[in-house]
This record gives structure tokens, sequence and C-alpha cells, in this order.
């Protein structure tokens, strides 16, 4: 019976993480790889903001998720190309462009918005496959999940497979490494990272429509509330390795949501203390991967946020 | 080349952020009538909070029509950025300012001093100056209502309520809720979340879950988004909304909300400054005067629910029922206010401790 309960426990608590983390794990790959481009985005946030509320809308309007999806990544690459022409053609400093980028979101989303404020909207389904569902613990885990949920997790491995496996994966990280050389062989730095600036533009819009077509699906200003922050964290934290990326966003969900059950059973602890435990443990791996100083430089892209300029 | 590439990036810089920040919030212009200020510490179209205040002006608009001129300032920061755009709107001709937000407390303080002809109302909090009233909603006395219902509707008598931050405001919500809970269902016992927000939809859902994961059969809630109502929806759970009706996100399970009604404090308050009849008040009001409304229990709830949402409801509006009335007990069943006995408003006020009904502690 403690054993049944356990298990029934544990399952409600790796279930939702699996959707809290969803969202940060597809902005962190996006950033991922345009970090390993050496470009630093800070925009996630916003760009997340725009794509929830253009999936949402777009979703609303045609009655299709797919078209949601499709829709909000589009846009999430439409405002990160603005990003990309300012840092990358204009050579305009690439911090205060991306927290630019997050404010302009922010408030681009909310105007978009205002029509689609407290209106409800169907979740996006979840698998369901009669007996494989109803395994305990792993039924609902591997087989009860939505479309968005192995989308994220085929992305992480397609992300890890282009960077360490492919020829042009190889390209895009010489040119994060040493944007002079990559110039000097006849790379094109500038296209090479725009188009990575376009596809964390996608991936954060499509994060941010995760947020309002499947977690809590409907729209509200700044209901990113954040995550975006904890993405870009999240790429520092696995210090540039998609593998990592994965295991760091899944990790930051399962505090959150620990934290909630924690509380709900009735552990002593005070809330203020639980609600800072992704971040305390984020700064412990930081520490403890950061011992061992090769490990970061070793994967850390040397041009990052660097202006590459080929006169 | 290099300089007109980098004047163009600074410009596009500064024109982005411009766009955004523009974007945020705007002051709309009046001309010289009697003019009415109202400060918003987020957007007006948040669906919830500032919503509702913004309903509030509407209505002074619409009720006045031309001799009134309403302004109002967006996401104003509770900071000395209040102090600011407060002093501000002052110099503007404001004859009354609406700080809508409890964190604009000090800074309304020192404006009022400052501007000794201008009239401030400041939401929730407690310092008054001879020109500077505070007011706020008897919030509390819904829990009245949706305790006697979520006592009534538990199968499992675990009620989950997410809950904000440990203040007052909070925590005697959770009281009120637990005291009419005990009242028709002396098995039933409140589990309490703290997610420290008033507003992150995916928490506010994340907690509602973690709550039934862990038992409960009722979701209340003490944060502003209908995330929490959606996922009990979702899982057929019933909850009650919060500051607006929230039905529309749990149409066959939503018990009923909690809707807060600025419209007519504000049109009252306006009304005694154009008067000339305004004094420095504190204003308390609730269901008596229309500031709290809570719409009909849901009709797929048995007919005795429907009816005891509706009596109760109607008890706490006359008078009749007092949501703070003895018998209370503490957490360990300890008598603390005697029976024919109620606490004041500034017992109330003050609550930091739960009453029995409640696990856990209020954290410290």
């Amino acid at each position: 019976m403690i054993f049944h309960d356990v298990i029934h426990e544990l399952t409600a608590i790796l279930v939702t993480t699996v959707f809290a983390s969803t969202p940060m794990l597809y902005a962190a790959l996006g950033e991922l790889v345009t970090e390993k481009s050496g470009v630093l985005n800070l925009g996630i946030e916003g760009m997340m903001l725009v794509g929830a509320i253009v999936g949402f809308a777009v979703t609303t309007l045609t009655g299709s998720a797919i078209f949601g999806v499709a829709a909000a990544a589009l846009a999430g690459a439409a405002v990160s190309s603005v990003f990309a022409v300012l840092t990358l053609l204009l050579l305009a400093n690439q911090v205060a462009c991306g927290l630019a980028l997050t404010i302009f979101g922010t408030g681009l989303s909310a105007l978009i918005g205002r029509s689609y404020i407290g209106k409800p909207l169907a979740r996006i389904p979840q698998l369901h496959i009669p007996q494989l569902t109803d395994i305990p613990l792993i039924g609902p885990l591997i087989f009860g999940q939505d479309a968005l949920v192995y989308l994220s997790v085929a992305m992480a491995v397609a992300v890890y497979w282009f960077l360490n496996r492919t020829r042009s994966g190889l390209i895009l990280r010489s040119v994060g490494e040493n944007h002079d050389a990559a110039h000097a062989l006849g790379y094109s730095v500038v296209g090479i990272r725009f188009l990575a600036v376009l596809f964390g533009g996608a991936m954060s819009g499509i994060g941010g429509s995760y947020l309002s077509l499947a977690y809590t699906p409907l729209w509200s200003e700044g209901m990113t509330a954040g995550r975006g922050w904890i993405a870009l964290a999240c790429v520092t934290f696995s210090t540039w390795r998609a593998g990592r990326v994965l295991l760091g966003a899944y990790l930051f969900g399962f505090f959150t949501i620990a934290q909630l059950h924690a509380q709900a059973f009735g552990v002593p602890i005070a809330p203020e203390f639980l609600s800072m435990t992704p971040y305390i443990a984020t700064i412990v791996v930081l520490v403890l991967i950061s011992r061992k100083a090769s490990l970061v430089r070793m994967h850390a892209p040397a041009c990052l946020g660097q202006v590459f300029n080929a006169g | 080349m290099k300089l007109l590439k980098k004047t163009l990036a600074a410009t596009a810089i500064v024109a982005l952020g411009i766009a955004g920040i523009s974007a945020l919030g705007g002051v709309t212009k009046a001309a010289d009538k009697f003019k009415a200020a109202f400060v918003y510490v987020g957007p007006v179209t948040d669906g919830g909070w500032n919503a509702g205040h913004y309903e509030g002006q509407l209505a002074v608009e619409k009720t006045f029509g031309d001799k009134v001129q309403t302004v109002k300032v967006e996401n104003v920061p509770e900071s000395a950025d209040s102090e600011r755009v407060m002093t501000q709107l002052a110099q503007q001709g404001a004859n009354i300012i609406f700080a809508t937000s409890f964190g604009y407390m000090d800074p309304a303080v020192k404006v009022s001093k400052n501007f000794p002809k201008v009239y401030f109302e400041h939401c929730c909090g407690y310092k008054t100056t001879p020109n500077m009233s505070v007011y706020n909603i008897r919030f509390y006395e819904s829990r009245t209502v949706q305790g006697t219902l979520a006592g009534m509707i538990t199968k499992s008598n675990i009620i989950g309520y997410i809950a904000s931050f440990p203040i007052p405001e909070v925590v005697m919500g959770i009281d009120s809720f637990a005291l009419a809970m005990r009242k028709v269902n002396p098995k039933a016992t409140i589990k309490v979340v703290w997610v420290n927000t008033w507003y992150d939809p995916g928490k506010e859902a994340d907690a509602a879950k973690a709550l039934m994961d862990q038992g409960a059969d009722v979701i209340a809630q003490h944060t502003d988004s209908p995330a929490a109502v959606q996922a009990a929806e979702a899982r057929g759970v019933w909850s009650f909304g919060e500051a607006s009706d929230m039905s529309k996100f749990g149409p066959t399970h939503c018990v009923t909300s909690e809707v807060d009604d600025w419209s007519v404090f504000y049109v009252a308050r306006t009304k005694a400054a154009m008067d000339g009849t305004w004094k420095t008040e504190s204003t308390w009001w609730g269901l008596d005067k229309g500031a709290l409304i809570i719409p009909d229990v849901n009709k797929s709830l048995p007919a005795d629910v429907q009816a005891a949402g509706a009596k109760v409801r109607e008890d706490v509006r006359s008078g009749k029922r007092l949501p703070f009335a003895g018998p209370i007990k503490d957490q360990s069943g300890k008598v603390i206010l005697a029976e024919g006995q109620s606490l004041t408003d500034e017992q109330i006020g003050g609550i930091n401790y739960y009453v029995e009904g409640v696990e856990g502690e209020v954290p410290k």
C-alpha cells in the first residue's frame, strides 16, 4: 500500500516535471545553438512571449495547434531577426540588443494579446495507448505525453547530433570558436550566425507556445514569468553541451515541482526557501563544474558575445 | 561607413526600446476639468487585479461624463518611480489620485504632504494623512461562502489552497474559509501551498496539480490567474475563481468566483471630492456595498449546495453572519474566541495564525 502511494506520488511529480521543463528545454536548445555560433542573445524571454501569443492567437483563429506552433516558430524567428540585423549587420552590442529584445517582445506580445485575454482554449491532446499508458510510472511518463514533448526530446537529440556529428555543426562551432579563422577559411561568419540566431528564435517561439497551448492553455501578459532567463542559465549550467541542456532543463523543472509537493505533503520548510531551490541547485552545480576549468573552457565558445567585423 | 553603421545601430536600439516602453504604458492627456488619476502596478489588460481597478476608472468616466476627465498610468513600479509619477500627476492638475497597489503606500504619503490640496486614495495600506485615505475590499467575506461550499462538496475531505504571500490579507482568507468549512464539515482539512507570487500561471497550475495529486478534490486560490481553475477542470476537480469570474475556464467545475468591483468605491469617492465632502477615511467595503460580488453557484452542483451558497452569501451581506464570529479554535482545538464574540476589524487585519482545520504553519 505504501509502495503504491510512493509510486503514485513519484509518477505525479515526474509527469508534471516534464510539463514544467519542456518550455525551458526548447528555449535552451535554441540558445545553445545560437551561443555555439558565438552570439549571446539575451532576448529569450521576449521571443518566448511573442511565440506564446502568436501560437495562441493562430490556434484560436485556425483551430489547428499545428499551425499555431508553426506560426509561433516563425514569429520567434522574425523577432530574433531584428536582433540579428542589429548585432550582425550593424555590429551593435549583443548584450544591449538582447535586453532590448526582451523589453520589445514583452510589449509587442502584450499589444497583440489585448483581445485574447480571458479566452480559454482546449489543451493540445496527450497520447493515450490503452495498456501501455496505464503501466505504472513508465506508462504516463513515456506513452502519455503530447506531441510537443516528444518533439522537444527529438530536438535535443538532433541538436546534439548536428553539433557533434555533422560537418555543418563543426563549421558552426568553428565560427563560435574563432571567427577570424573561420572567415579566413572562406566561411560566411555573418550568414552562419544569422541562421543560428533565427534557429534560436524559432525554438524560443515554440517553447513559448508550449506555455500558451499545453502547459496553461491561456494567454496572459508576461506569462513566461522568468522562464526565458532560466533557459539562459540552463545553457551555462550545461557548459554548452546538448545532453546536459536536456538534463538541466528537467532538473530545473523537477525542483520547481518537488517543492510544491513537499509543501502540500507538509514538509515544515519555509516555502521561500523551497522556491529558491532551483536556483541554489544551479549555483551548486555551476561551482562543482567550474572547479575543473578545463571542462568549462573546452566547450564554451571562445568568441561568445564578440562583434565580428570583416572590415 | 563604420560610423554610419554604429549610428544606425544606436538609433535602432533606442527606437526598439521606446517602442517597447510605449507599448507597456501610456498616459492619457486630459483638459482642464475635474481630474481623477489612476496609478496601476501592471497593465490594465491583465485580466485580473489591474483590469478590475480599470473597470472602476471606466465607471467614473461613465458616471460623470463631461464633468470628469480620467488619467491613467500603467506599469508603475512600487518604488521611487511611483513617487515621481504621482508628483507629476499632481503637478499636471490631478484633483484626486488613486494609488491602486499596496507598495505605493510610503510614496503616496510623501506626495500627499507635498500637495495638500490634492486628494489621495491608497488601496490596501494602513497609513493616512489629512488628504490621504485608504480603501480595501473585504475579500475574506467571499471565503466564508467558498468554505461552506467546499465543506459540502468534498468527498476526500482535503481542500487544496494556493496562497501567494504569507501576509494578513491572505491568512485571513484561509482562516475565514476554514471556519466556514468546519461548520458544515468538521472532518475536512485544508492543505496550503505557498507559491510566492501573485501571478505566474505555470506555477499556479503546478501547485493545483500537486494538491490534486495529494488527494485534494476542491481547489481554492489566492492568486490572480485562471490557470488553477483550468488545471482543476481538466481533471474534473472543483475550484474557485479569484478576482474575476473565471467560470469560462472551468465551465463544469468552477464552483463560483470572487469578483471584485471597485467601481462603487471610485464613483463615491470621486463624487465626494467634487462636492467638497471628502474626508480622510478608512474604507473597507464588502458584499453589503456591492464591492464584492459572488456569482451564483455552478448549476452542475446539487440544489442543496446551490441553495446553501446563496444563503450564506445573503447572510454575510445582511450582516446576520459574521465570518469571524466565535467560537474560534486554534490548530490544537483550543478555543481562542468564545461563542457570542467576534473579531474586530483591527484583529482581522492583523491575523497571522491558522485556525483549526488548516494543516501546517504560517511561514515566518
